[in-house]
């Protein structure tokens, strides 16, 4: 009898392949391309070990190893180097990786009603389970595979084949237990998103939790597989026992979401599914309350992206002076200035990244209008009192708010941040004014949007290009020294660089209201043309 | 008092013509009933009437305003239910309810609360859990809840299921009572005759028949089921006699209205056991409309 429960399971294992082949390859493909790119980058970039030593200097502040995790820096190889910088980040790209391929095969077929008809077929009640874990360990086992010898492969002198496969495993280790992890909240959560929701909440709170633990407290970061994982000083002290803790947790893991899966009917879970609001709140009774509902998950993982980023860029401002003596790419990027430092002529290119950057989010914001009348939704709101006007000014109020928000996180994050790394940190109102600037450059490209949206409805992913014209013109220009005009296409070719360069109204000025008239006549556009759909 | 009128009401999409002069009258207190097939153009006229289209000729008023520019002023005194509802899926049916009500301007709690009761929706449910009826639902309470003048229902009950397709005749019938207007554009003919004061039938962008059922039903056929003692002879020679059928002992076939009396007359000589009369359905009506034309356009093309 106990191979009934489990009935068919090579066959689903097959199965689920056969549904994968194009998606699961991809993944390992992406993974070890990416992981088996850096330590040759690390090779150009860095190629001496006095280098290297800088480089150590500068990643040795609270914030990086908050980010991180604690490395090998008194004796920073290549090795040392890719497994500090890149193995916790890739380790939790492989985790999402399980998360979402697990969910995929288990609750997300049990919602839509596959299961059903799978389980109407002489298969076994836990041969579903068992062939999404098998095929999950094969693909993680492939993975670590690929990574470890592909890394050994490069033939990098401190990337020994013990080191690599270390390297390799501990991504894979880590793959197979966020699959045990979700496995069990797919047989807990009743909903596919409730599933990816709780996984991908156990992977952020094991980053974080290690990462307070990574600063402070030691013992903390022995509670999360991710800190298990940075213990494994591949390149290093090359220790494997993490690795045995987390296939050890894993196998518990499966048993658990087996034990559930038997004890429990299809289709049900354990957490009872909460019941929405029955009414709704009077914030939401309006254009703008149902605009600021529905986007309020995107600009939170917005805000907070662009804080965080802002925060990584200052954490690294203490020792800047010290990384570019001898780096020539930078030097190239940056055009020497009497007066002022290093560290200060970096923050204008710094922020002109970040101001572009926090155009995407406004930019989605606005954009999001369209997507609605794609839906069908708009006419809900303009089949009622509700006109035209209104309806695109609730979301243009919104994309300009945000755009405020978004620029105004980064400069606070990468003041705060910079401020607790230099000696003598900036004036706040220096950096927050050096970002502010950007402002006026961001409002054009949402009266782009806005323009796009009244006359070409079909085409209002136009404006990507432009944003993406920008960044590279910008940020490469100095690289590829193209001539001035190329930049001045772009509403932040016009912008002062501040603080090294001084101060001009003018452009912030006529910027300010070219994107006003952008809106309002994409306005007019907008109250004059068929709502699609 | 006409509450809705739409005047050789034209609209084209580049080079191709949705709707073609359509005229429509909807008086105060009426149902409208609005058919045709799937692309006649019925979603279209409801588009440009709800001010969602430009009309590219043509005029649509409501309530003596326009429907274009005063979309917004029109939109407070009417409902509108869509055929094909997308809501929100992260939010609930109840939030989606509240929030339509709202934006119509008014509030009835009570009403809200005796519909979805009524409709047996869990209002506690996010959207994206719903089924198709269940979206249908949310319009419904959302449109029957506010206290409009005009109901304009696209297909509204594409989706429900028998009982609830109860329900929503009742909330017609008392928003009739009530003395509101209602266009109502359906497929299902059998809802539209329990229904409807008047109907149009659109067909290809054009309005090819309108009238009070009583008014379309002359121009047709009866239903006829006779059974009698000796076997009717050259009844198939009769002016205005169609589709002769055999039923066991019976027949069956259609007459034209205007002929029946000269008919009965002929059947009865031949003693008359069982007789049944059934007036035409709407789909009788209906498909011979579509039948005639496609004849007549197949002939005008050789």
């Amino acid at each position: 009898m106990a191979g009934s429960i489990t009935k068919n399971t090579g066959s689903l294992s097959r199965f689920i392949m056969r549904r994968d082949r194009i998606r699961i390859p991809l993944w390992i493909i992406g993974i070890s391309f990416f992981t088996l790119m850096v330590p040759i980058a690390f090779g150009d970039m860095y190629s001496s070990q006095q280098e290297r030593d800088v480089m150590a200097e500068t990643m040795q502040n609270p914030a990086m190893t908050a980010m991180v995790g604690p490395g090998n820096l008194g004796n920073y190889t290549i090795g040392a180097m890719t497994t500090h910088q890149m193995l916790l980040l890739t380790a939790v790209v492989v985790g999402l990786m399980s998360i979402l391929l697990v969910n995929r095969h288990t609750r997300a077929d049990e919602e839509d009603g596959r299961i059903e008809m799978i389980r109407s077929l002489p298969v076994g009640r836990l041969s579903n389970v068992n062939a999404t874990l098998f095929v999950l360990v094969i693909t993680n086992v492939v993975l670590a595979m690929v990574t470890g010898f592909g890394l050994f492969a490069l033939g990098i002198e401190s990337m020994d084949l013990e080191g690599s496969l270390l390297y390799g495993t501990a991504l894979g280790a880590t793959g197979i237990l966020f699959a045990g992890v979700t496995a069990v909240f797919a047989q807990l959560s009743e909903s596919s998103r409730g599933v990816i929701g709780y996984s991908i909440a156990v992977l952020l709170l094991a980053y974080l939790v290690r990462a307070v633990g990574d600063v402070g407290n030691e013992t903390l970061s022995w509670l999360s597989p991710l800190g298990w994982i940075t213990q494994s000083e591949a390149y290093s002290n090359n220790n494997w026992w993490p690795i045995l803790l987390t296939v050890g947790v894993s196998i518990i893991l499966f048993i658990f979401a087996n034990y559930l899966n038997a004890i429990r009917d299809l289709e049900a879970g354990f957490f009872p599914a909460r019941p929405g609001r029955k009414n709704a709140s009077a914030f939401l009774q309006s254009p703008m309350g149902l605009a600021l509902r529905l986007q309020r998950t995107g600009i939170i993982a917005w805000a907070i992206g662009l804080f965080v980023m802002g925060i990584s860029y200052g954490s690294v401002m203490g020792d800047l002076e010290s990384f570019f003596e001898g780096n020539e790419m930078l030097e190239q990027m940056l055009v020497a200035e009497e007066g002022y430092s290093l560290t200060e002529q970096f923050i204008p290119m710094l922020l002109m990244v970040m101001g572009i950057l926090a155009t995407v989010p406004p930019v989605m914001a606005m954009n999001k209008l369209i997507g609605e009348e794609k839906k069908n939704r708009v006419e809900h709101l303009l089949g009622r009192a509700v006109s035209r006007t209104k309806l695109a000014g609730s979301y243009l109020l919104i994309s300009i708010l945000n755009g405020f928000i978004m620029i105004s996180l980064a400069a606070i994050g990468l003041w705060s941040a910079a401020l607790a790394v230099m000696e003598d940190g900036f004036e706040f109102g220096t950096i927050y004014g050096a970002a502010l600037v950007y402002y006026p450059a961001m409002l054009v490209m949402i009266g782009f949007a806005v323009l796009l949206i009244g006359f070409l409805p079909k085409l209002t992913s136009l404006i990507w290009l432009y944003v993406v014209y920008s960044f590279f013109v910008l940020y490469m220009g100095g690289l590829f020294q193209f001539p001035d005009w190329v930049g001045k296409f772009s509403p932040f070719g016009y912008i002062p660089q501040l603080p090294v360069e001084s101060m001009e109204w003018l452009p912030i000025i006529i910027l300010t209201i070219i994107a006003a008239f952008l809106m309002i006549i994409g306005f007019i556009g907008y109250n004059k043309r068929d709502i699609e759909g | 008092m006409s509450v809705l009128e739409v005047r050789n009401l034209t609209k084209k999409f580049g080079k191709f013509t949705a709707l073609n002069g359509v005229d429509i009258n909807v008086n105060k207190g009426e149902v409208f009933g609005f058919i045709g097939p799937n692309g006649a153009g019925k979603s279209t006229t409801i588009r440009v009437l709800l001010g969602i289209l430009k009309a590219t000729e043509g005029e649509a008023n409501i309530f003596g305003k326009d429907a274009w520019s005063d979309a917004v002023e029109i939109h407070k005194s009417i409902a509108y239910v869509p055929g094909d509802v997308n809501l929100w899926p992260n939010l609930t049916g109840g939030e989606v309810i509240d929030l339509f009500v709202k934006l119509r301007g008014g509030n009835n709690k009570s009403r809200r609360e005796e519909l979805i009761n009524k409709f047996d929706l869990d209002p506690t449910k996010k959207c994206r859990t719903y089924s198709k009826g269940n979206r249908q639902k949310v319009a419904l309470v959302a449109a029957f809840s506010s206290d409009a003048d005009l109901y304009i229902l696209d297909e509204p009950t594409s989706g429900l299921d028998p009982l609830m397709e109860q329900v929503f005749q009742e909330c017609v019938i008392d928003a009739k009572k009530a003395g509101k207007s209602v266009l109502l554009s359906s497929h299902i003919l059998s809802e539209v005759e329990k229904l409807c004061d008047r109907v149009g039938i659109i067909r290809q962008g054009k309005i090819i028949e309108t009238g009070s059922l009583n008014e379309l039903r002359h121009l047709t056929r009866t239903n006829l089921l006779v059974e009698t003692k000796q076997p009717i002879t050259s009844l198939n020679e009769l002016k205005g006699v169609h589709d002769i059928e055999e039923k066991d002992q019976a027949l069956s076939f259609q007459v034209d209205t205007e002929e029946l009396d000269t008919i009965i007359k002929h059947v009865s000589q031949f003693g008359i056991v069982k007789l049944e009369s059934a007036p035409p359905t709407l789909e009788d009506l209906f498909m011979r409309h579509y039948e005639n034309k496609d004849e007549a356009g197949a002939g005008g093309a050789s």
